[in-house]
């Protein structure tokens, strides 16, 4: 270990994140490896290691031949400070080495907040943060992950993106630089072939040019640079590459248990949630094989927790056989299989009593919008009489806890709306007051309400989030609706809610505003900790980014979006459609009652969707 | 069932895993090896695991000690081997057995620091070293729950010697007090940079070296 590593490791909290060592890390022997993947996650190591993409992912790249990739997560304040005194540049977990000498350096990226923490790694790492000021002796910069499908904010930095999921273009990318490299083809070069890969975005091969309003008029491809970029998909989610192993963190993360994944994509198209239109189609996974996964994980980690993930996990057909199987495997041991939170409208009675046997914890739904005219705007397709049905059962069975998740500022929503939530809120106690069988216990409902953001590819990309003070004015409506001491109120703050919006939505022009919140400071946006609301207003006033037209604004049907390049499958012209029905309260079906015919079954070969 | 007591090193990465996530990692290591201890009952049942002294976040050993509660049919020779295969880095088992004794009679421990002095080290500082701490009382500021107390940590540090390694190191070997009152061996380094910061490192590290009895023995 680096001496003077040593010496700053005693001085910082939590240094366990900060050494590797784990179970089950791969370590290679460098005789016999050609290329070194730094595989960066912008948050710190308790965050990043609970998510599964990135454990597919560094496995899937250690699986290739003369490839190691390592871990690396961005330092807490204390750390950095430590590592900046002492010279330390920004090293992977495994090894140690700096990240600056690895060959590909590759950035995964779920959540825009964390735009800042990506340069701030670079920085740390000793890489010059803009793609234009790197050279050949430089590590290839790449991303993937949600936020790739609008890039744009952040285009400037990276080398190249991958659109979509990572199992089979990200070693297609790998193998491609191996061969350039071999031939001594230069980095540009490279990347011009880079981008005849399917799903491969590289920023730097196409030309933005803008509107008199601001509005982006066209983007034109360069060295045949394809127009738009289509995403890749695994076709086959069952025989596509899961990890047998998995890093065993020796100190305590956000999601510490084994995860499985039940299917890729979401049958439901809540017209609020991007995830359900970008990650299109629905794709299972057979539960033999999930269960086969999942005890194997369980047995090889000493994890005494499973938990199942996906968009909507109570959509998986195959529900009660897999719990049955695992529940079967965990009899008479010590471990315990933990659900995420259910659909109200489909909620099984029968999987939650086996669960409950092993572990009872605190129920959660979310409604979204507390009317039933605003749940059809916005597509979720949940009745008050399911819910408060849901609710029934899980009071009768002993549950006394409740959490009820809604967002303020969904288009068309108005005070009517928002009071409906408290009223449903209501409805929610008094089942609780007529089924409960212990009442003495008491009980607990929370509301929860957080600030719409409106995201790209979603139906919503064309409508304005509301103003900051109109969101707390709504807040304040819906406090004085709710007089129960049973029903405890929160509400999330509207600043990072307009950052996000901003980012979200967000142009080429903007990476000179993001740099210059970094460099005043910023990074660890997640955190409130670190975030700070005015750094960022100040930074767009000075880089003359107009905050309004980014958030506020209504966008209109022929505008020409920044992610317009990104193909999903879901076609614009079907989003729009539904962006139109929702002004009229009218719902859509989920894909498994009628197609509605988004596009995205043309992503899998024959075309047809197995929803 | 029967008690089983294991001997483990903790050193290199695994030397900055905390007392409590040292515990979690146990009951993986023991679950992935597939060797069943007894739990505590109850709401929420823990492995029932005891061990001799904590050690302290980034210190070493290659001394401790956990006592556990396995199966009649298991083999205490197996074991260590079972557990190293499913182990993180830096946790390595050492020895199985029925335990004889009680952590209760652990008086001392001896602990082996390094000192790294960047380029100041000459014969006179091992002097002023020794001398330092042939003082009657060494008190320093500790800090308890209720406050910063005065403490006088001389009679925890029953043994200690200095010796030159190279240009920059100075070796300690110190026998501290383990229990009433347990005397951290970090605390030699602290007296010095409290009380002669002209002679204290700008760093050290300690490794535990062994858990000793009243009269000298090594403890097992
Ligand atoms: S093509 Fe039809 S079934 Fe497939 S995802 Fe789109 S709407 Fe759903």
């Amino acid at each position: 270990m680096d001496a003077r590593l040593k010496r700053i490791l005693p001085k910082v909290q939590k240094p366990a994140r900060y050494v590797g060592g784990e179970y089950n890390q791969t370590i290679k022997d460098l005789s016999h490896v050609d290329t070194r993947i730094a595989f960066c996650f912008p948050d710190t190591y308790e965050i990043g290691m609970s998510n599964l993409g990135m454990r597919i992912l560094c496995g899937v790249f250690n699986n290739m031949d003369g490839v190691w990739c390592e871990r690396v997560f961005s330092p807490w304040g204390d750390m950095e400070d430590e590592m900046r005194k002492a010279g330390i540049p920004l090293y992977a977990l495994e090894s140690g080495d700096p990240v600056k000498d690895f060959d590909i350096v590759a950035f995964s990226i779920g959540y825009e907040m964390a735009y800042t923490t990506i340069l701030n790694m670079l920085d740390l790492a000793g890489i010059p943060l803009r793609a234009a000021d790197r050279g050949e002796e430089d590590p290839l910069v790449i991303a993937g992950g949600t936020c790739c499908y609008n890039a744009e904010p952040i285009a400037d930095f990276f080398d190249l993106f991958i659109l979509g999921e990572g199992e089979e273009v990200d070693p297609e990318v790998v193998e491609l630089y191996r061969r350039c490299r071999a031939e001594g083809i230069s980095k540009k070069d490279f990347l011009i072939k880079a981008a005849g890969i399917g799903g491969v975005y590289v920023p730097s091969l196409y030309d933005v040019e803008y509107n008199d309003d601001g509005t982006v008029k066209s983007y034109t491809p360069k060295c045949g640079a394809p127009e738009r970029i289509t995403k890749r998909i695994i076709k086959d989610f069952n025989n596509s590459y899961f990890p047998d192993k998995i890093i065993v963190p020796s100190t305590e993360i956000v999601h510490d248990r084994v995860v499985l994944e039940l299917f890729r994509g979401c049958i439901r198209g809540c017209r609020f949630c991007q995830a359900g239109y970008v990650y299109r189609p629905v794709r299972p996974r057979d539960s033999g094989i999930l269960i086969d996964q999942g005890i194997k994980l369980l047995q090889d980690s000493g994890y005494e927790e499973i938990t199942l993930s996906s968009l909507s996990t109570s959509d998986y057909k195959q529900l009660p056989a897999l719990c049955d199987g695992i529940l079967d495997w965990c009899e008479n041991k010590k471990t315990s299989l933990s659900l995420p939170s259910l659909r109200a409208d489909n909620f099984s009675m029968s999987i939650m009593e086996r669960v409950q046997k092993v572990r009872k914890s605190g129920l959660t739904f979310a409604p979204e919008a507390g009317s039933q005219r605003l749940r059809d705007a916005i597509n979720k397709n949940v009745t008050e009489e399911d819910l408060l049905n849901s609710c029934r059962i899980a009071f009768e069975g002993g549950w006394n806890s409740v959490k009820l998740y809604f967002m303020l500022g969904l288009p068309t929503e108005t005070d009517e709306d928002v009071v409906a939530i408290a009223e449903l809120a209501r409805k929610v106690l008094w089942v609780w007051k007529n089924h409960s069988p212990n009442k003495s216990r008491g009980v607990k409902i929370t509301v929860s309400t957080s600030c719409f953001i409106p995201k790209p590819l979603s139906p919503f990309q064309w409508a304005g989030q509301v103003s900051m003070e109109e969101y707390k004015r709504r807040v304040k409506l819906l406090r004085e609706s709710l007089k129960s001491k049973a029903i405890v109120y929160n509400w999330h703050d509207p600043e990072t809610s307009v950052i996000e919006a901003v980012l979200a939505r967000g142009d080429r022009k903007m990476s000179k505003a993001i740099e210059t919140v970094w460099r005043n400071g910023g990074k660890l946006d997640s955190w409130s900790e670190y975030f700070s609301f005015q750094r960022w207003m100040d930074a767009f006033h000075e880089c003359g980014t107009d905050v309004e037209f980014f958030t506020t604004r209504q966008r209109g049907k022929e505008e020409v979006f920044p992610w317009d390049i990104s193909d999903v499958g879901v076609r614009k012209d079907f989003l729009w459609n539904e962006y139109v029905k929702s002004g009229q309260s009218q719902l859509s079906p989920d894909c498994r009652v009628r197609c509605t015919g988004c596009g995205a079954n043309c992503l899998l070969d024959g075309g047809v969707c197995d929803a | 069932m029967r008690k089983c007591r294991l001997v483990f090193e903790k050193t290199g990465r695994a030397k900055y895993i905390s007392h409590l996530d040292l515990m979690h990692t146990m009951e993986r290591i023991f679950v992935r090896a597939g060797v069943d201890i007894v739990h505590t009952q109850g709401f929420n049942p823990h492995p029932y695991m005891v061990f001799a002294l904590p050690l302290s976040v980034c210190t070493e050993s290659v001394c401790e000690l956990v006592d556990v509660q396995i199966e009649d049919d298991e083999s205490f020779d197996e074991i260590p081997e079972r557990l190293n295969e499913k182990s993180p880095e830096g946790i390595k088992f050492k020895k199985a057995y029925e335990p004889l004794t009680k952590f209760k009679d652990i008086a001392y421990i001896d602990a082996e620091g390094r000192f790294e002095y960047d380029g100041r080290v000459s014969e006179n500082l091992l002097d002023k070293l020794s001398n330092f701490f042939k003082k009657d009382e060494i008190v320093i500021k500790k800090k308890t729950k209720k406050g910063i107390k005065d403490t006088d940590i001389k009679p925890g540090i029953t043994d200690i010697i200095f010796e030159k390694a190279d240009d920059n190191t100075v070796l300690v070997k110190a026998r501290v007090t383990a229990q009433n009152p347990t005397t951290n061996p970090d605390l030699i380094a602290t007296a010095l940079r409290e009380l002669e910061p002209d002679v204290a490192p700008d760093f050290s590290e300690f490794m535990r070296m062994a858990m000793v009895f009243e009269d000298g023995k090594k403890f097992s």
